[in-house]
């Protein structure tokens, strides 16, 4: 590795990087803004100067820009020279004579890149008089809020929102000194990833909104690493509390899964956790159909009086913990328990699972993901799926550009160089789908096709890899590139709700035949392939099993889990109203609840700990941030004081979280990783307990004064190594204990490459969550299935479309996110709008049967033949059922929705400063 | 999704079958459509005077970029008018060779004389004053353009005799 001088030090660097990488990489405090470890260089802020010498004779130098400057055997730099520190301290002073001094009311004050950077070059004093240039701030939606004024140009958010995430409705505009970044008219950003110019801009332009509404200085906030439970991709998260209230959530790096980025619905989606909502207290039911609040001790006694030695089941749940699930389990027996999937889940997952162990390929990473450079889609619009892999899948089709750079020796950290270079060439994707999709842009090929036959051309495609002749010359060529690609990978997954297009995946990963080749599904929930791999030995059966064992039940405990959006209504009816005593644990009312006998009331993932096993088979490990409210309980402390209260022989043995994880170790081969997940409780760090509160964290002994003026003690956090303290280093620990990102000098999320063994590589403290499944030799055992596919006389195929805002359970009761969810629609093409003499924004009437839904049409413009979209989860949607067969006729009664959704909280935020703005000539 | 709902109908009601033509013989000579771009809206400025939101979005269209994109290349331009212009423009030089020949005095009779500063319009619509960096014609400073017609060597008398009273039709 080539050796450099740095102010006489010498340095061993990587070869192919950057100066300012190098420096950072040697722990230097070297300033910079535009530069990002995920984006490149651009060299547009002039703010990581440093001066370079020809010799060792030559005195004098010159000042480069670090990030656009090579290192090279030998070559000398100097940090400190005066020169370079006051060109530094210049460019700060320039970008200071128009950024507004309010920091005081900036909510990005106290974690402000700016701020950092100001104190760094040592500029104090402004000798700057005169006005200040100000602008027109856009309304960008309910999520993301505009302050144009404190904008210092530095080009990070184009570079992010369109370069990098594809959205293409924010812009550099203007230019010189009224540059402007912004929308072409004010409205919603339309990128499912725009929450992070929150974290992206090194200044107060983008922050997030609904933090706003609630705001505490970062410094206040106590912070827990955490596990995204949006959808089943595991993306690490740092949730932000106080005044026991999650306020926002930031990113956590993890170099294997989400790196630097999350999407909206993980960023902003946690807001049902402060929503009315939620349960405080467990309940009994009363005979009018309230509930009267109990304590847990009574609730425990009222539970084990109904299945102590009775005959019990229990459903679990894709969205509990491994932990809770397991105990369930254990409690109720395996025969006994239902994994609480829909039957047409429960179905998907257990093939995916078996797919997963059998196939010969890699189950990839999402930085895996990144490195592909032929992508297969069947089926999944991954953007609205599993978002954070979308936005991989975004990347790996840069891969060309990277190959071209390559070739002419540019490194590819040169960002302008090598878009320039590429152009509009991208490594091939083929998306396969019903209907439109998010990734519709970067592919190199469409295919629009009904479920059936996108499993067909599966199988074609694995056929023309087997080498035999198809009829079918996309098929041909999709075998093609994906037989010349390096590192081809096959995206499927479980959204379509069809077996063979899963099936037909496998299929074409194993017909591929080759050591690098991947294959990736996506999965519904944050826990369902864990739970899958739980009940993979299928002795509990399905749903339907359950709901005919019912009337001979005495009581049915369900875990976190609304069972009327597994199954039809009047199954779930028949399920819960058939005289058994139903038992439900969960965090806030639904429908199940009300049907429930008792309740207890579940501690939220923020207040709880547990394992979630991710769509690549990832066990990781989530922390409470804050201790539950009320006389709430994490789920797995409800089931385990409950199994003692039954005097259940094997449960009772249990104490502690760490005792849970070791048994549901020991219980399945699958399993032995989890152990490995994260430290045991007894971790310390030079002695302590890892600090959920920062250094500088105020009020601790006085924040509750208006509640009550005595001073309550801290709580205690007796099940993992993390403290609600501030006492403590949140250094060198494990990465998987990393609650916030801070470092002396570097407030801002830009401390994260302090807790980086080097720039844009793995975290200090070692990766983190322990993969459980590893790929196979065997190949996945499909033959059977190849048979099964028939394609059926075409008719109205109803075809689901996952949404990122308003498909999931959860964040749907958020109410930034209920927002953007907007109606239920049904997605049709324009023909068939024609035909119906409908347009969008107008009602439909959908009838499946005896269920019938007034829902808004979307107009689309890829769409298979005889197939319609219709927006899965929504409450308006309830009933419809993928696959079937549905009628579709106008609305009459329908009323078009106004400009109203989009402005409800506009008056609150716009502040008007004129005088400038983006079309100002 | 607001560039999507323009459809191809709306961007043929906004832009004239002869625009549409003249920027079809641009992407004759360009690889990628929004190459066009500048071209476009030069087009289109050429005819109207200026580039409303309207025209901005269908040309958007048209070149399938979004409207963002082209605002950027629109708003980058001093000389894409994003606002109503009137019916000439003068760009009046405050560079350097012009500030040392004393055009900030000039300036400010050819404000006085027309009623207005920098970035506005008469009220008879028929000239808009705006700044330029430099025409090229530092031999002859001051200077400045009015259409398309560099007009030097300016002096009070100068811009008295191009504006006077009467030729403004708004100084009554």
């Amino acid at each position: 590795m080539p050796m450099i001088y740095v102010d006489g030090q010498e340095i061993e660097v990587v070869q192919g990087e950057n100066i300012l990488e190098a420096c950072l990489n040697a722990g230097l405090d070297l300033p910079y803004f535009c530069w990002h470890p995920a984006m490149g260089s651009i060299g547009s802020c002039r703010q990581c100067a440093l001066v370079q010498y020809q010799n060792e004779d030559d005195t004098r130098g010159r000042i480069i820009m670090g990030c656009m400057t090579p290192v090279s055997e030998g070559a000398r730099f100097s940090l400190k020279a005066e020169n370079a520190a006051e060109f530094r301290e210049a460019v700060v002073e320039s970008l200071m004579l128009n950024h507004p001094h309010d920091c005081p009311v900036c909510a990005e004050g106290g974690e402000c890149h700016l701020q950092d950077m100001t104190v760094m070059v040592g500029h104090r004093d402004r000798r700057y008089t005169g006005k200040k240039n100000t602008y027109r701030n856009q309304y960008l939606g309910p999520l993301i809020h505009h302050e144009m004024n404190r904008c210092i140009a530095c080009y990070r958010c184009e570079r992010y929102y369109r370069d990098y995430a594809g959205g293409k409705d924010l812009g550099a505009q203007a230019s010189h000194d009224h540059l402007y970044f912004g929308r072409h008219e004010e409205g919603v950003l339309e990128s499912e990833f725009s929450g992070n110019l929150v974290e992206v801009c090194p200044t107060g332009v983008f922050t997030d909104k609904p933090f706003l509404k609630q705001y505490s200085r970062k410094w206040d906030l106590q912070s827990a690493p955490s596990i995204c439970q949006g959808c089943a991709v595991g993306c690490n998260i740092a949730p932000g509390e106080r005044y026991g209230k999650v306020k926002r959530v930031h990113n956590r790096y993890n170099q294997d899964v989400n790196g630097y980025f999350i999407c909206d619905r993980g960023r902003f989606g946690s807001g049902y956790l402060n929503s009315d909502l939620r349960l405080d207290y467990a309940g009994i039911k009363n005979p009018d159909g309230s509930f009267f609040a109990v304590h847990q001790q009574q609730a425990l006694d009222t539970a084990a009086g109904w299945m102590a030695g009775k005959k019990i089941a229990a459903i679990g749940s894709p969205r509990a913990s491994l932990e809770a699930n397991y105990l369930l389990r254990e409690l109720v027996g395996a025969k006994n328990f239902v994994a609480g999937f829909s039957d047409q889940e429960a179905e998907l997952m257990g093939s995916i699972t078996t797919i997963l162990q059998t196939t010969k390929a890699i189950n990839p990473s999402i930085k895996q993901m990144e490195s592909a450079d032929a992508v297969l889609i069947l089926g999944e619009d991954v953007t609205n799926t599993a978002p954070r892999v979308a936005l991989a899948l975004r990347q790996s089709v840069r891969n060309k550009a990277f190959e071209l750079a390559e070739q002419m020796g540019l490194p590819a950290w040169q960002d302008a160089a090598v878009r320039n270079l590429a152009q509009d060439q991208r490594s091939p994707m083929t998306i396969v789908s019903a209907l439109d999709t998010r990734l519709d842009d970067v592919a190199s090929t469409c295919v629009s096709l009904a479920p059936d036959d996108i499993a067909a051309f599966g199988y074609a495609v694995a056929a023309a890899l087997a080498g035999e002749l198809t009829d079918n010359p996309s098929a041909d060529a999709t075998a093609q590139m994906l037989k010349t690609a390096k590192n081809p990978l096959i995206v499927s997954g479980s959204s379509m709700a069809h077996q063979g297009v899963i099936d037909s995946a496998a299929a074409v990963a194993d017909a591929l035949d080759k050591a690098t080749s991947m294959l990736s599904f996506c999965v519904p929930e944050c826990n369902s392939l864990g739970l899958a791999l739980m009940v993979a030995d299928g002795l509990g059966g399905s749903l339907s099993d359950l709901v005919k064992r019912a009337p001979k039940l005495d009581a049915l405990i369900i875990l976190e889990n609304d069972v009327y959006l597994r199954g039809d209504k009047s199954q779930i009816d028949q399920l819960l109203a058939s005289g058994t005593k139903v038992i439900t644990l969960d965090i806030h009312e639904n429908s199940t609840l009300d049907q429930s006998d008792l309740v207890m009331a579940a501690a939220s993932y923020a207040e709880s700990q547990g394992t979630l096993v991710s769509s690549e088979g990832r066990a990781q490990r989530f922390y409470p941030v804050h201790s539950p409210a009320a006389e709430r309980l994490p789920s797995w402390q409800w089931l385990l004081r409950l199994a003692n209260v039954m005097g259940h022989k094997k449960l009772s043995k249990l104490e502690h979280f760490d005792h849970i994880v070791a048994a549901c170790a020991k219980s399945n081969l699958l399993f032995a990783g989890l152990v490995d997940v994260a430290p045991l409780n007894s971790f310390r760090d030079r002695g302590s307990k890892i600090p959920r509160q920062t250094h500088r964290y105020s009020g601790r002994t006085a924040m509750n004064s208006g509640v009550s003026v005595h001073e309550p003690q801290q709580p205690k956090d007796h099940e993992s190594p993390l403290s609600y303290s501030m006492e403590g280093l949140n250094r060198d620990q494990p990465s998987s204990l990393m609650p916030f990102v801070w470092s002396p000098g570097w407030n801002s999320n830009q401390s994260l490459q302090k807790f980086q063994s080097e720039v844009d590589g793995p975290l200090k403290g070692g990766p983190s969550g322990v993969r459980l499944i590893s790929s196979s030799l065997q190949g996945a055992d499909l033959s059977q299935q190849i048979d099964k596919v028939t394609l059926t006389a075409h008719q109205w195929h109803l075809v689901p479309m996952q949404q990122i805002h308003g498909s999931d359970e959860l964040s749907a009761h958020t109410e930034e996110i209920a927002e953007l969810a907007g109606r239920g629609f049904i997605a049709i093409g324009q023909k068939v709008a024609e035909k119906l003499s409908v347009s969008e924004g107008d009602g439909l009437l959908v009838t499946q049967g005896e269920v019938e839904c007034s829902l808004e049409v979307r107009i689309l413009s890829r769409v298979a033949k005889n197939c319609i979209g219709y927006s899965v989860g929504y409450p308006e949607a309830q009933g419809l059922t993928a696959g079937s067969l549905v009628s579709l006729k106008a609305d009459a009664t329908w009323q078009r929705s106004g400009a109203e959704m989009i402005a409800s909280d506009k008056a609150s935020f716009e502040q008007v400063i004129s005088d400038g703005g983006a079309s100002n000539v | 999704m607001s560039n999507a709902k323009m459809i191809q109908s709306d961007v043929s009601s906004v832009l004239t079958l002869q625009e549409m033509a003249e920027i079809d013989h641009e992407l004759e000579h360009i690889p990628y459509k929004s190459g066009a771009a500048i071209d476009a809206l030069k087009i289109i400025q050429a005819g109207r005077g200026w580039v409303s939101d309207e025209c901005l979005q269908a040309i958007a269209k048209y070149l399938g970029m979004s409207s963002e994109e082209l605002e950027g290349v629109a708003t980058f331009y001093n000389l894409i008018y994003r606002r109503p212009v009137g019916e000439k423009v003068i760009l009046f030089c405050d560079s350097v060779s012009c500030w040392i020949s004393g055009c900030d005095s000039v300036k400010q009779t050819l404000s006085d004389t027309l009623g207005v500063d920098y970035g506005e319009t008469t009220k008879d619509n028929r000239y808009t004053l705006l700044p330029v960096p430099c025409l090229g014609a530092c031999d002859r400073a001051p200077v400045m353009m009015v259409g398309d017609d560099l007009v030097t060597h300016l002096d009070d008398n100068k811009i008295n005799e191009l504006f006077s009273a009467g030729k403004t039709g708004d100084q009554s």
